[in-house]
């Protein structure tokens, strides 16, 4: 009877570590605590070029995530890059509508993500509002070739 | 010639047959298992020889795996400047790879061997057509309880694993080379999803599980009832779970992770 009663107690202490296990995968180390599922709202931004942003990346104000690209499409019309951002819930009323966003890359090699720097208007955006100032992302190769082509310029001036 | 032909026919017929035995032998524990629920012993007995028994390999094996991958990875990114995402680096390969993998690789050696000298030596000795004498079916009584245990505990003991795995990697990492404790955490925090990877680990695992208890009952059921039979049952059991293992690792990570 006591052997059965180890056994038990054995047993349910591997099921109980191995929840918790799986708790601790899910809640410490998974991006669960910090994603706070299909609440919130959504504001559109149009791009000219996103680079390489993802669903998925970080959309921060003052450096602070508030939110994720939830969705990224392509206008047929305009050939523009249509992003759709979800804000967390907690952040209603706190993009002013002439919010400007730009894509920007942490770090030299890092991910993109969008940064949003607040405007200075009275009316807030709200769900399906859209974010008309926008930067677009920075192509390394552009920046290079415009770099050249001001320098060939230059050398063409002085003589 | 004609006498190679015949061997090759011969060992294409007798790879059927053994594929067509190990499904009907699946199909009698799983229609077994609603019996199970009246006798939850049978479950727990097994839950105990089939998982606590292998938590130790398990619980020490992750640790050290943690560590070493805390250690490499630190190695090769330094030389990036990039230690800060040590935490992602350590917890995608534990969470996505190493820990089901290597947990049903241990599995496999720990529990399924067990399994199969345990099955083949009672054919051995007859335990199991006494069973049968009694008109007690020893699927139903013998097996099916031991492959729930298995696809219960497998999950289980690889997310233990991966979970001390992490923590091994956050003690050498942090505490030893002294990668910083916010960015190992929060930088794992964002990159790693709780649905493409440590969902997607729990259901590697679960396959495995399946697969390694089902292969290790089904060469212990199918052993020749010598001891030579069931030495070589054992071999067989590690080797195919190995190979199994390695194989639907390979086509599971295409289907999950392949866009």
């Amino acid at each position: 009877m006591t052997q059965n009663r180890t056994m038990e107690i054995l047993v349910g202490a591997f099921m109980a570590v191995g929840f918790l296990a799986l708790f601790f995968l899910s809640m410490q180390v998974s991006n669960l605590s910090s994603s706070n599922g299909g609440e919130g709202y959504q504001v559109l931004a149009r791009f000219d070029n996103i680079g390489s942003l993802k669903v998925r990346s970080p959309v921060t104000m003052a450096g602070v995530r508030i939110g994720r690209v939830s969705d990224i499409a392509f206008d047929r019309k305009t050939f523009e890059a249509v992003v759709t951002l979800r804000i967390d819930s907690g952040y209603e009323q706190s993009i002013p509508d002439d919010t400007f966003a730009k894509i920007f890359t942490a770090g030299l090699l890092g991910e993109q993500y969008i940064g949003l720097d607040a405007g200075g208007s009275s009316t807030f955006l709200t769900e399906g509002g859209q974010i008309t100032l926008t930067q677009s992302a920075l192509v390394l190769e552009e920046i290079i070739g415009q770099f050249l082509f001001s320098k060939a310029e230059e050398g063409t001036k002085i003589e | 010639m004609l006498e190679q032909l015949a061997r090759l026919g011969r060992i294409g017929i007798g790879s059927l047959e053994q594929l067509g035995r190990g499904h009907l032998l699946l199909l009698y524990m799983l229609a077994g298992i609603s019996e199970l629920f009246t006798r939850p012993r049978l479950l727990l007995n097994q839950l105990f020889s089939v998982g606590v028994l292998s938590v130790l390999i398990v619980a020490i094996s992750g640790t050290f795996v943690g560590m070493v991958l805390g250690l490499q990875g630190y190695y090769i990114l330094s030389q990036f400047g990039a230690e800060q995402t040590l935490g992602v680096m350590v917890a995608a390969s534990l969470v996505r790879e190493l820990g089901p993998v290597v947990t049903a690789l241990l599995f496999a050696g720990r529990a399924g061997s067990a399994l199969t000298a345990e099955i083949g030596l009672m054919k051995a000795t007859e335990q199991l057509s006494g069973l049968e004498m009694m008109a007690v079916n020893p699927v139903k009584r013998i097996l099916t309880p031991r492959f729930l245990a298995g696809f219960v505990a497998m999950p289980l003991l690889a997310a233990m694993f991966s979970a001390l795995g992490v923590l091994g990697g956050y003690f050498v990492g942090v505490g030893l080379l002294g990668v910083d404790d916010g960015a190992f955490w929060s930088q794992m925090q964002t990159k790693i999803d709780l649905y493409d990877d440590v969902l997607n680990g729990v259901i590697k695992s679960l396959v495995f599980g399946f697969v390694c208890t089902w292969i290790a009952l089904f060469q212990g059921y199918g052993s020749a009832p010598t001891s030579e039979g069931v030495s070589r049952a054992t071999t067989r059991t590690v080797v195919h779970s190995s190979f199994a293992v390695l194989g639907l690792d390979f086509i599971l990570t295409a289907l999950m992770f392949g866009e």
